[in-house]
């Protein structure tokens, strides 16, 4: 964990996420709304979200880090993002 | 045939191509990929490559599978090595047919080439090959790594043994064969062609929107997606020449393409692939 991946910026990554979200999909989620439930959004809607986190934020996300679980919600995505971040920071 | 030996090639990089390339791959076969069409050919590794992510993603593919080499050309000759052969071209019988004729002419005798028409009967394919034997039907569904069963269609002439080998592939890639007869449309597009096209009709002439249809069968029914999402996943020109095979071989002219669906084919309106079809993709994908 470093500094950059403080309160602050943990918010910043939830407002954007949650912007691409709504521009997306024409509604608006809450941030422990499971998109992928019953009347959300679909599967290919997933690798779309995914490709604009990685490109976003500078990471890459592989191997078991590529699972549904981490794109259920803004608050998983997130935690994804900070994770990554610092591994990548931390070298 | 041992499980190690199998060697994929698949024919035509399209929608349904390049995801049986990222099935076979996903587990670990080896796949020649031939398309005549070199953009299509260039996109080809980068599409696979984020299929196999998406297939991950989805739980689709073990995510700690070795994954098969990719080999991408416009020559058959590639194509001799192969265990396996799937014919996934745009839906024309004439160049199916033609195409027939020159795969299994390079092909030893004995190799199954697995046709992955929409609705075009096995029997009249395989009229076309140098073995009408060797021929028979697997049809893959969108994506084909997320989706485990497959319609795979024997015809009167398919042999036991080519039937044997192909459903020993698709075993090996954990797919759930349903063996039907052979027939315009067989069983899933019979049906599924018409209910697409109807569909169309109902909001060609005014009686619902295409985001009411699709809330009907999602909603009443339960169906994971609408007749008119389908169509646009499948692609609207793909299912204007399915309508069209399925049309010129029953006489029944429920088959015959909807105007509407004519007039987005010639808009280029074919769906998800274009951004657009009966609903809209660009904006706000779902
Ligand atoms: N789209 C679907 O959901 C779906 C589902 C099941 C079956 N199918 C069937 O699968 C087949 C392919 O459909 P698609 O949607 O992938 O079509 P597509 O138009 O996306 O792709 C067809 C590809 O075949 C190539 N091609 C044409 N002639 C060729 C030749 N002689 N040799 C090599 N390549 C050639 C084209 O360049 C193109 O890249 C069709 O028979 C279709 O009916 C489609």
């Amino acid at each position: 964990m470093t500094t950059s991946t403080g309160d602050r910026t943990t918010e910043a990554v939830q407002r954007e996420l949650m912007g691409f979200l709504s521009e997306h999909t024409r509604t608006t989620w809450a941030p422990d709304t499971d998109l992928f439930a019953q009347g959300g959004v679909s599967s290919l809607f997933a690798m779309q979200l995914l490709v604009h986190i990685e490109s976003t934020y500078g990471i890459s996300i592989t191997g078991d880090d590529l699972n549904l679980d981490n794109f259920r919600t803004v608050q998983r995505m997130t935690a994804l993002v900070e994770r990554l971040r610092g591994e990548g920071s931390d070298g | 045939m041992t499980q190690e030996e199998h060697r994929l090639a698949v024919l035509g990089a399209g929608t349904m191509g390049v995801g049986i390339a990222t099935l076979a791959i996903g587990y670990g076969v080896p796949v020649v990929l031939v398309d005549i069409d070199a953009d299509r050919r260039a996109e080809a590794p980068d599409k696979v490559r984020q299929q196999l992510r998406m297939a991950q993603l989805m739980g689709g593919l073990r995510r700690d599978a070795q994954a098969g080499g990719l080999t991408v050309t416009d020559s058959l000759d590639a194509v001799a090595e192969a265990t396996v052969v799937v014919e996934s071209i745009t839906e024309r019988p004439e160049w199916k047919a033609k195409l027939m004729a020159e795969v299994t002419a390079v092909l030893p005798a004995g190799t199954p080439v697995l046709t992955n028409t929409s609705g075009i009967p096995v029997d009249e394919l395989a009229g076309a090959a140098v073995r009408p034997e060797d021929v028979l039907g697997a049809h893959f569904m969108n994506p084909p790594y997320l989706i485990r069963a497959i319609e795979v269609v024997r015809g009167p002439r398919t042999a036991q043994a080519s039937l044997d080998t192909a459903l020993g592939l698709l075993t090996r890639l954990e797919r759930e064969p349903v063996v039907v007869g052979d027939g315009p449309g067989f069983v899933i597009n019979r049906v599924l062609q018409r209910m697409i096209n109807e569909a169309s009709r109902i909001v060609q002439d005014g009686i619902a929107d295409p985001a009411a249809v699709d809330a009907l069968f999602t909603g009443c029914l339960g169906h994971r997606t609408g007749p008119l999402a389908t169509g646009d996943l499948i692609g609207l020109d793909n299912v204007v020449d399915s309508l069209q095979v399925l049309l010129d071989r029953t006489g029944d002219e429920g088959y015959r393409p909807s105007e509407l669906l004519v007039d987005k084919v010639r808009a280029g309106d074919l769906g998800r692939k274009t951004g657009r079809g009966f609903h809209d993709y660009q904006g706000a994908q779902r």
